[in-house]
């Protein structure tokens, strides 16, 4: 019985992350041909510039950008942000891996 | 259609989904600079008690559970993946989730202080996204208030006996929500409108990120389940220790 009650979750957790990925993928299929898809980021500094009637001049800039005189390299910054996603699934998937054998093992010796 | 065509198709949505999310390379939070000095120094002063009490809840947690630790690491690992994928939305521009409410749930809202400020420093300094001198700000919207609502929710519908994996779904959406919300009144209050000031400001604001975080909050609240459902099947005892699981209903 404990055996069903796992696979039921598993259907579930499999069910929900398709559920995401459609949710996150079908705008952009509908849409995807019109819109910019640029970041609410962006639209946030134009309202700002919209309510005070100028544009915003920041009083610091970004440190990397600094320091390499510019604006970050589209390319690079995409680079970056697969780093973030990298070390994040990495640590996701070490420590759940670990966690599924030894569930295995714990449940065969349990069989024993 | 067969089995292999559905795993097909499945496939080319991930490998869509990922093409859609690489190119665009803004999320939301605040800017580096667009703060006054005097908010950017009254944010950090907020978030100083919370990353004490935080980083002594952690510290007596895993003093007491060693075995916690990985669970922390996963929710802190959760937070960088979630928060590092923008993802297009139903208004035709991109955002990014906070994941957030995870650690939020298994460790209360002081812990995720800590954790959210290490992903925000991490986009800060790397990425140009968010800033420095917005950590503050930024660190309370995403890391403190939204938490913290996430924690209530949850506490709440579980103690009126909702099942695990809804009140989980609830916290989550909703806090991911709330840590716009809060970014937009931090927003409102550093640019106040001629006609209106703050309130007419707010709605702007909330105009903007709102719509676009709707769909990415129940995204957010769907992968949360998942990911709890998961360590639910796999890591019982780790969520017993921590108090999440009771003992006596092992899974």
């Amino acid at each position: 019985m404990q055996e069903t009650a796992k696979k039921n979750n598993n259907g579930v957790i499999i069910g929900l992350i398709i559920i995401a990925i459609l949710i996150a993928v079908v705008p952009f299929l509908v849409i995807g041909g019109k819109a910019e898809f640029g970041g609410s980021d962006d639209a946030g500094s134009e309202m700002v510039a919209e309510i005070t009637g100028t544009e915003y001049e920041p009083w610091f800039e970004p440190v990397l950008e600094s320091a390499i005189g510019g604006e970050l390299p589209g390319e690079i910054e995409s680079l970056l942000f697969c780093v973030q996603t990298g070390i994040g699934v990495g640590i996701i998937a070490f420590f759940i891996g670990r966690f599924v054998e030894r569930h295995k093992k714990e449940t065969e010796a349990e069989a024993k | 259609m067969t089995k292999r065509q559905k795993r097909l198709f499945l496939l080319m949505c991930v490998l869509l989904g990922a093409f859609a999310v690489s190119p665009v390379s803004y999320g939301m939070h605040i800017m580096e600079g667009y703060l006054p000095v005097t908010m950017s120094v009254c944010w950090f002063a907020v978030c100083i008690p919370f990353w004490v009490l935080g980083f002594n809840s952690i510290k007596k947690n895993v003093e007491a559970h060693g075995k916690s630790i990985s669970i922390l690491a996963i929710s802190g690992a959760f937070i960088f993946v979630l928060s590092s994928l923008k993802i297009p939305s139903v208004t035709g521009s991109c955002s990014h989730m906070t994941g957030t409410g995870l650690a939020a749930i298994l460790f209360g809202p002081t812990a995720v202080s800590i954790l959210g400020v290490i992903v925000l420093l991490f986009q800060a300094i790397l990425l140009a996204h968010g800033g420095l001198t917005t950590l503050g700000a930024n660190t309370f919207s995403m890391a403190i208030a939204g938490p913290i609502v996430s924690w209530l929710i949850y506490k709440g519908l579980d103690k009126a006996g909702v099942k695990k994996g809804v009140s989980v779904f609830f916290a989550a959406a909703i806090g991911d929500l709330f840590t716009y919300c809060v970014t937009a009144f931090q927003l409102a209050i550093a640019y106040p409108s001629q006609d209106g000031g703050v309130a007419a400001s707010l709605v702007k604001f909330l105009g903007v990120f709102a719509p676009t975080q709707v769909p990415l909050a129940v995204v957010e609240g769907l992968l949360t389940s998942a990911i709890i459902l998961g360590l639910e099947s796999y890591a019982s005892s780790e969520l017993t220790d921590i108090g999440f699981l009771n003992g006596s209903q092992k899974a």
